[in-house]
């Protein structure tokens, strides 16, 4: 019997501490969600969501995420096969210089980059040499820079992960059957890998639909991204609970449909799998 | 093996338990804005470590000062009304002393009778007569006054025209465009407009604050960026050409980038920041004991000519070192000649607004600020890559169905 | 082919790196200035080691993260464990699914409704000031579980049932055979959370931005303080210094990981090819 405890209870530290920290929380998200500075219930929080104004930031956010995450896969895919290709000691090095970034604070990281992309900074003073000048800070393109510099570990790792498995035999049975490269990598790196490109895909959009920070100091002033807006109405100046409440709300049923969305096309993905075997 | 790491954080651990065996110590948290006191660095004095000895001298025991900072007024008020934190001293401007008093948030202080009780020498009686009794505290019951200024208008000398100068219309010149900062708080940013169009930036006619919006919004495509303190960097490195800001800052700038000038437009506002106690404080005589050491004559001095801006401490505007310190220029710009505090307060100062009005500038300045969007071009990338992605996806779901048909 | 990777290699490193070398080159400078380079010294440094402010968030970050990552730490193990042993599957996928919630969920989703938590529960409770070093030590603890629980499950998958029951058969107590057989079993799982947990812990800004008050002020928060005011290269030269600390942790953790890893890694080519036999068969 006292095995059947320790079976029992080691996880209840856990299942309290998700009520009162994961789901309580929650709650309250909805609850302030759908009232007003009273406590009365409302649903103008909701309603004034979808005026042009707040519609649009949400555009904006999806826009800019999406590219980046776009921009991420491009860069990632080559080079996490390429990785995966190496020899063994040189693999895990490579890993470490992609994981070195990480651990750098993103705030300081962000405030590199405006050093490097501003008028007056480091590739404009270089460019300069020749007479040239771009202006690149204060852009969509350069909010979308630090997206893809702050998230692009988290594409490399997953897709990595999921080649370095890949047993080198099926490639070379593959070249045997008489595939030209192009092809085992269409026809059995691809389709393998998919997995790894999924998780990348989610751990890449999810935070940089949501970031904040890095489009204030990147983007300058004249567009905002749903981040900067919620964290306005927590911390900053138009300190609004229960409307903030709302928009993280939307941001979050967002995130969830999309991940859904993808879990199911992995989902369907192993069934198959599954049943061919 | 793993020895080692274990001995590492092991290592930071013992450490860190070696730092926190500091023992018992009365605590002060000061919630200022950003450089707003000599902080210490490049051999200035260290204004807070100061006080730690002070008190350590005065009561005999031991003092840490907590030091934080805001950009503006608006986030400042945020924090304390909403409760989240607790401060001892803070420093608001006049129209936020106006507001807190009359919501309460702030508690009567008596600098004289904290200083006895403490045996500590008082310095409130050399704060000017000019700047006591002021409209937003007429009997001197929550504040003492800090420092006062104007706002004007920053540029560099080298990427703005001579003949642009002057006017509040140089920040909506479209010359500048993309090299112009605009203030990042609702009072500051509409008073620009308002300036400029010659109407009452303490106006309770919505129409008013209509119109300031709508030139907010004409300027908005012009702005560079929507700053506070980040104003330093980005006019100091001339990544921006033209910005409106406190007087005082400027000498702040100019130290580094002797390319920038500054003037006072025609109309702007006047403004004095003074010391308060927060009603939530939890040591509200400390918080007073170190008000009276922010008035006394070594650390006065050094504060004002740290942030260089205009003191009401007369130990400070009338002692001659501080004075030769300042130099012929900035005492010019700081103090002017036959320029009357009292009056000129009272025209062009900022004014608490009434509830109604306040909810009205605050919604007008969100909806300004999240008005806009991208250039068309990032829209058709993403709706191009969305299209692309969906028809990868339909390929993807058409094969799978086929190959399952064929099993 | 070979030239071309490399060449692609090298420039996905540069545009990785750029910023780090940015902020160590500038860390040297002997002007205020961060976009220009004046001449090399070590001002800052010394500048910003007088800083008592900076040196208290540094004391602080690491008090929070090493507690948190204790606290997660066994929190999750015991939670793992009894997860891995639930008989009723939908229980088990219900508390799999809460569990993911803060992984899933964006940072500052969670970072906000921790907030709100915090501040209906200070305001019912009429506290002066309610978001402080506990509220912190909450909502760390609440981010890293997860990942404490998700590095432990799969080292009790890989553990044969037989094994701690063995142990008991032999006369452990339930609790001996925890300490004994599995905790030894599962610890390079533990050993992984941990670590997980404290880096995120340390590097946290987002949530502690909506969680931390006042009174306790991390060295994210910090940074983020001294970003919005004037920024001076101290900030630089403090990140320097963080760099070079983690950088050093790596190397060390590698080294003394390497002989470790490389028996982990013969151990998974076997299974691996074990496996493959398996499909084949099947096939």
């Amino acid at each position: 019997m006292k095995k059947s405890f320790l079976e029992r209870a080691s996880a209840y530290p856990h299942i309290v501490w998700s009520v009162l920290f994961i789901i309580a929380p929650l709650i309250f998200v909805v609850y302030y969600t759908f009232t007003d500075a009273d406590g009365a219930f409302t649903t103008e929080n909701i309603a004034r969501l979808f005026t042009s104004n707040y519609v649009l930031i949400f555009v904006n956010s999806v826009c800019l995420a999406l590219i980046a995450t776009v921009i991420c896969l491009v860069i990632a895919y080559p080079l996490a096969y390429i990785f995966s290709r190496m020899r063994e000691k040189w693999q895990r090095i490579m890993i470490l210089l992609i994981m070195i970034p990480l651990w750098m604070n993103f705030l300081i990281t962000t405030y590199s980059w405006m050093t490097i992309l501003e008028d007056t900074g480091i590739i404009n003073s270089i460019l300069s040499v020749f007479g040239l000048s771009v202006h690149m800070i204060n852009t969509p393109g350069a909010v979308v820079v630090g997206m893809v510099f702050c998230f692009l570990p988290y594409m490399i790792l997953p897709i990595y992960t999921v080649m370095s498995g890949i047993d080198e035999k099926l490639l070379e049975a593959a070249a045997d059957l008489g595939c030209s490269g192009w092809q085992r990598l269409t026809k059995v790196v691809m389709p393998m890998s998919l997995s790894g490109v999924i998780s990348g895909i989610t751990m890449v959009f999810v935070p940089s639909i949501s970031t904040f920070y890095i489009s204030q100091k990147l983007g300058g002033g004249t567009f905002q991204l749903i981040g900067d807006t919620i964290e306005s109405y927590f911390v900053g100046t138009a300190i609004n609970y229960h409307f903030g409440a709302a928009l993280s709300l939307v941001l979050m049923i967002l995130i969830l449909i999309s991940m859904a969305v993808m879990n199911h096309y992995t989902d369907a993905e192993e069934t198959e799998r599954r049943r061919i075997k | 093996m793993k020895k080692l790491f274990f001995a590492v954080i092991a290592l930071a651990a013992l450490l860190m338990l070696a730092s926190c065996s500091g023992g018992e110590h009365d605590d002060l948290y000061v919630y200022n804005w950003g450089e707003y006191i000599s902080d210490g660095s490049e051999d200035s004095l260290n204004v807070t470590h100061e006080f730690e000895l002070y008190y350590k001298e005065l009561t005999g025991r031991d003092m840490k000062v907590h030091y934080t900072t805001y950009p503006s007024n608006e986030d400042m008020y945020a924090k304390i009304s909403s409760g989240t934190s607790n401060y001892d001293v803070i420093i608001p401007s006049d129209y936020m002393i106006e507001r807190m008093i009359e919501e309460g948030l702030l508690a009567k202080i008596d600098i004289e009778a904290v200083c006895e009780k403490y045996g500590a020498e008082c310095y409130y009686d050399y704060i000017g007569e000019d700047y006591r009794g002021l409209f937003y505290d007429p009997d001197d019951e929550y504040s003492v006054p800090y420092t006062y200024g104007r706002v004007g208008v920053i540029y560099n000398t080298t990427m703005v025209d001579e003949e642009d100068l002057g006017g509040w219309e140089l920040m909506w010149n479209e010359k500048y465009a993309g090299k112009i900062l605009q203030f990042n708080n609702s009072r500051d940013g509409f008073a620009t407009a308002q300036y400029m169009l010659g109407s009452d930036v303490n106006s309770t006619d919505s129409e008013v604050w209509r119109r300031a919006q709508a030139e907010m919004l004409r300027q908005k495509p012009l702005v560079q960026s929507y700053v506070m303190d980040e104003i330093y960097n980005k006019m100091e490195s001339g990544e921006a050409a033209v910005a409106a800001y406190y007087a005082g800052d400027y000498f702040t700038m100019l130290d580094i980038n002797e390319d920038l000038g500054f003037y006072y437009p025609e109309r702007t506002n006047v403004f004095v920041d003074a010391m308060c106690v927060p009603a939530g404080s939890a040591n509200k005589e400390i918080a007073q004991l170190f008000i009276n050491f922010m008035l006394s004559p070594d650390i006065a001095i050094a504060n004002a000519e740290y942030i260089y801006y205009a003191s009401p401490n007369s130990l400070v505007f009338e002692d001659e070192g501080y004075i030769e310190d300042m130099g012929e220029e900035a005492m010019e710009i700081l103090y002017p000649e036959g320029f009357n505090f009292a009056e000129e307060l009272n025209s062009y100062a900022y004014r608490n607004l009434d509830s109604g009005t306040l909810e009205l500038v605050n919604s007008l300045w969100e909806d300004m600020k999240i008005t806009g969007g991208l250039p068309a071009d990032v829209y058709v990338t993403a709706a191009v890559l969305a299209v692309g992605i969906a028809v990868g996806i339909a390929v993807i779901v058409i094969r799978k169905k086929r190959r399952a048909r064929f099993y | 082919m070979k030239i071309l990777s490399r060449i692609y290699l090298i420039l996905v490193f540069i545009f990785l790196y750029a910023p780090i070398a940015v902020m160590i080159l500038i860390s040297f400078n002997s002007g205020e200035s961060t976009t220009e380079m004046q001449g090399l010294s070590l001002y800052w440094y010394r500048e910003m080691l007088r800083d008592s402010a900076t040196l208290e968030a540094l004391r602080n970050t690491l008090v929070l993260s090493i507690s948190s990552a204790v606290i997660s730490t066994v929190v999750g193990t015991l939670a793992a464990v009894g997860i891995h042993r639930m008989r009723n599957r939908f229980l088990r996928g219900a508390v799999m699914s809460v569990t993911n919630i803060p992984m899933m969920n964006p940072d500052i989703v969670t970072g906000i409704s921790l907030m709100l938590l915090f501040v209906f529960v200070g305001t019912l409770l009429g506290l002066e000031s309610y978001l402080s070093f506990w509220t912190l030590l909450i909502a760390h603890v609440t981010f890293n579980l997860p990942y404490v629980i998700l590095s432990v499950l799969p080292k009790l998958k890989q553990m044969d049932k037989n094994i701690p029951e063995a142990a008991l058969d032999l006369g452990c107590t339930p609790i001996q055979s925890f300490f004994k057989v599995e905790l030894p079993f599962i610890m390079p799982g533990v050993v992984t959370g941990f670590i997980m947990a404290f880096t995120l812990s340390f590097d946290d800004f987002v949530i502690s931005n909506f969680t931390s008050g006042s009174s306790f002020e991390t060295l994210t928060i910090h940074i983020y303080s001294m970003i919005k005011k004037s920024v001076k290269p101290d900030i630089y030269a403090l990140s320097t210094l963080i760099f070079a600390a983690v950088l050093l942790l790596l190397v060390v953790y590698n080294m003394s990981d390497r002989s470790e890893r490389a028996d982990a890694k013969t151990e998974k080519r076997r299974t691996l090819r074990f496996r493959g036999k398996e499909g084949g068969a099947a096939k």
